[in-house]
């Protein structure tokens, strides 16, 4: 009886400091990010950037926080106190919920006690994160309603629209993952990616490619290989789950304030500010974990727990920084466009995508067939990449022929 | 073990307390929110059964989709804040009082028979223990529902076709009427237009 | 246990909800507190509002999208045991799933074709 409690103590115990420290690691890692973003930005645009407050400006973010924290916190006296109350907390806590399922690193043995580095590896981990993506909703909606202002109303609705518009072409780009790795959990999803592609024998018989195939072998197995169109897709769905640009049309500045969370100002604005950046975080690290092999990479016996850890990051740092990347180089779509991308495109890509996955990987399809699919395949992509929207095509070309005749 | 029933504990409050909220909140977006609490709560509950893959669909399919379009409706609607007492069916409170007496009933009758089975299967379900472990009842789940129940599976997709086809009439229909009123109301500013241009000239 | 695995989920609700609420409760202590009316009045970019948010109305389009965002969601939830299983359901799982999505492939071309999804005025 008491080995069942010394068992459960120290499941409860690990479970404990593994939680205190992917909180605070999250929490530490956002000052990190907001200090990336805005020196990388500052950068693209020739400006310096922070650099005033520690080493580089590292502390910019802390100090920014540190004022927030301080400022008035007030409220729009026709605001739902109720409401008003609620959002900031139900925007912050799904966010932090989600990277609990992200495999972040290996694991290690202490005494005789295998520690993964997960905090939940459970088997329907995929849908957990769904799950919470659309949980996150919540926190905009009700800031938008609660308000009780014009503005915020707007942003709330636009962004809901826009979210669970994209949240179903987020869920089916991950249909093709879940499909090739015959699980949910991502510790499984992660495994399945280890080693090399090793001998490739898909392109026999055609010349040029049977040539090249052989650098393939060195090629680490991830997912993207094979999974790139779902990986593309899941990525711009992303991008529009957390808000971002070119996605940002639910704070608009120029025709919405700042949307859903005009209202805000102080703390509890950045509650919605740190729940957006732990976002970017978490769709980076989910990208690294589906797409990129997770926590794996080349490592030295040496210290062998923080190789992987390190691995993790250093690829998760590349999706942050594409995240900034493309806020500081696409322009905000218009909200028919974002529609247009999400249900015209996204959706029917995503679902075709699911249908050559699942014929390409049948037991028994023979090769011919995954050739022919592969080759149709491009053909499609190219034809759709190089036919580009109608209306557009019509716009330039009535743009074209108006100016002929001026 | 302990820990689970303290869960247990805590989500049926939870869940009894938010449904008691919900129907005892004045304001309608209040109401709805509290039903959210309720869904989580009842997800919850389904983790705590070892039906991983039903508690994850119950947060994405209620709590994040059915419960935003409510939302989304008692925004469209532009609600008052106070709920409107005006009843639109006559007959509503004994109809209402009815149905919910028959659905109690049926989930008595399920349930008394859910625990018949249980204990039919021997030693507490050790049959769903089996199907439970790991890599996850998802795959047993599939099995039946892909195997098994192909026809009500295919079924399904017919009445997901009729309720596209269902919401598009309707919203024709809501369209038609408001864009009846902004031509109404364009033709008037245009009349304006032209009677203030005369007045100038 | 399965469920252990899902101990830290509980931590972290617990940690997360905690650090919210406290910030936000310890701010509005140590935070100055000087509400006027001028201040409390909603933002409308310095023009007295003219009329409640109540009376807001939005385009029906919104509504049509959160229905078709569950149907979708629905098929979504639909494909997932699919997956998992696949390896198992062989060739009779390819079929039934590819009527499926293409039962609900026409709604969606409906939907395309009767302008359901347009967005431009």
């Amino acid at each position: 009886m008491s080995g069942l409690i010394d068992f459960i103590g120290a499941v409860v115990i690990i479970a404990v400091v593994k939680t205190i420290i992917v909180f605070g690691a999250l929490l530490l890692l956002t000052l990190l990010v907001i200090w990336f973003e805005r020196k990388v930005i500052a950068d693209m645009q020739s400006r310096v950037g922070p650099n005033r407050w520690g080493p580089f400006g590292l502390l910019q973010a802390l100090a920014d926080g540190m004022k927030l924290f301080f400022k008035e916190d007030f409220r729009p006296a026709n605001a739902d106190r109720w409401g008003f109350a609620v959002a900031p907390v139900a925007a912050v806590v799904p966010a932090f919920l989600a990277i609990a399922v992200v495999p972040v690193g290996d694991h290690i043995t202490i005494g005789d006690r295998r520690v993964d580095f997960i905090l939940s590896d459970i088997n329907v981990g995929v849908l957990y994160f769904l799950a919470m993506g659309s949980l996150g909703v919540y926190g905009v909606i009700l800031a938008g309603w609660a308000s009780g202002s014009k503005y915020p109303l707007l942003g709330a609705v636009r962004s809901t629209a826009q979210v669970i518009s994209y949240e179903i072409a987020l869920g089916l780009s991950l249909v093709p993952i879940a499909l090739v790795a015959g699980s949910l959990s991502l510790g499984d999803i992660v495994a399945t990616q280890g080693g090399n592609v090793g001998e490739v024998t898909f392109f026999d018989g055609i010349p040029l490619l049977e040539q090249v195939q052989g650098i393939f072998s060195f090629v680490p197995n991830w997912y993207i290989w094979s999974q790139w169109p779902a990986f593309v897709i899941f990525f711009i769905a992303g991008i529009a789950e957390t808000n971002r640009a070119p996605f940002d049309l639910p704070e608009a500045e120029t025709e919405l304030i700042a949307g859903y969370h005009t209202e805000y100002s102080g703390i509890r604005f950045a509650m919605f500010f740190l729940g957006e950046y732990i976002h970017v975080m978490v769709i980076s690290a989910m990208a690294v974990t589906l797409f990129f092999g997770g926590w794996q990479g080349p490592a030295p016996d040496f210290l062998a727990w923080l190789w992987p850890l390190l691995w993790f990051l250093a690829k998760s740092t590349v999706f942050v920084y594409l995240f900034v990347w493309l806020r500081a180089t696409l322009p905000r779509l218009r909200y028919d466009r974002l529609m247009w991308l999400g249900w015209k495109r996204l959706i029917p890509a995503a679902l075709l995508w699911i249908m050559i996955t699942a014929t390409v990987n049948t037991e028994g399809v023979s090769r011919p067939v995954r050739l022919a699919v592969f080759g149709v395949l491009i053909v499609v992509i190219l034809l759709w990449v190089g036919r580009g929207d109608p209306r557009l095509t019509d716009l330039v070309a009535r743009e074209r022929t108006s100016h002929g005749s001026a | 073990m302990t820990v689970e029933y303290i869960v247990f504990g805590v989500m049926f409050v939870v869940a009894l307390g938010s449904s008691l909220a919900m129907l005892f909140a004045k304001n309608a977006v209040h109401a709805a929110l509290f039903l959210v609490a309720t869904q989580i709560a009842l997800a919850i509950a389904f983790l705590l059964q070892g039906a991983f893959f039903v508690a994850a669909i119950q947060i994405i399919l209620y709590a994040g989709a059915i419960m935003v379009l409510f939302l989304f409706v008692i925004m469209l609607l532009g609600v008052d804040r106070q709920e409107a007492l005006v009843e639109p069916l006559p007959g509503q409170r004994p109809l209402a009082i009815g149905l919910g007496a028959l659905l109690a009933t049926e989930i008595l009758w399920i349930a008394f028979r859910g625990l018949d089975l249980v204990a039919a299967g021997g030693g507490g379900g050790e049959a769903l223990t089996g199907l439970n472990r790991d890599p996850g009842n998802v795959k047993a789940l599939a099995g039946s529902l892909f195997g098994k129940y192909t026809f009500p599976f295919e079924a399904t997709s017919v009445l997901l076709v009729v309720a596209i086809v269902g919401v598009m009439m309707l919203a024709r229909r809501i369209n038609a009427l408001s864009s009846g009123d902004r031509v109404a109301e364009t033709d008037a500013a245009r009349e304006d237009l032209v009677a203030g241009r005369r007045g100038a000239a | 246990m399965t469920l252990g695995a899902y101990l830290p989920i509980l931590f972290l609700v617990i940690l997360s909800t905690a650090f919210a609420v406290l910030s936000i409760v310890a701010a509005s202590k140590l935070s100055p507190r000087n509400w006027t009316a001028a201040k409390r009045t909603a933002y409308e970019s310095g023009i007295v509002p003219e009329h409640d948010i109540e009376r807001e109305r939005f385009p029906v389009k919104f509504y049509l999208v959160a229905m078709l965002f569950i149907i979708f969601d629905i098929e979504t939830v639909f494909l997932y045991p699919w997956a998992v299983a696949f390896e198992d359901l062989k060739l009779f799982g390819l079929i039934e799933m590819l009527a499926f999505i293409a039962i609900l492939l026409a709604a969606y071309v409906y939907v395309w074709r009767r302008g359901g999804l347009e967005w431009a005025e």
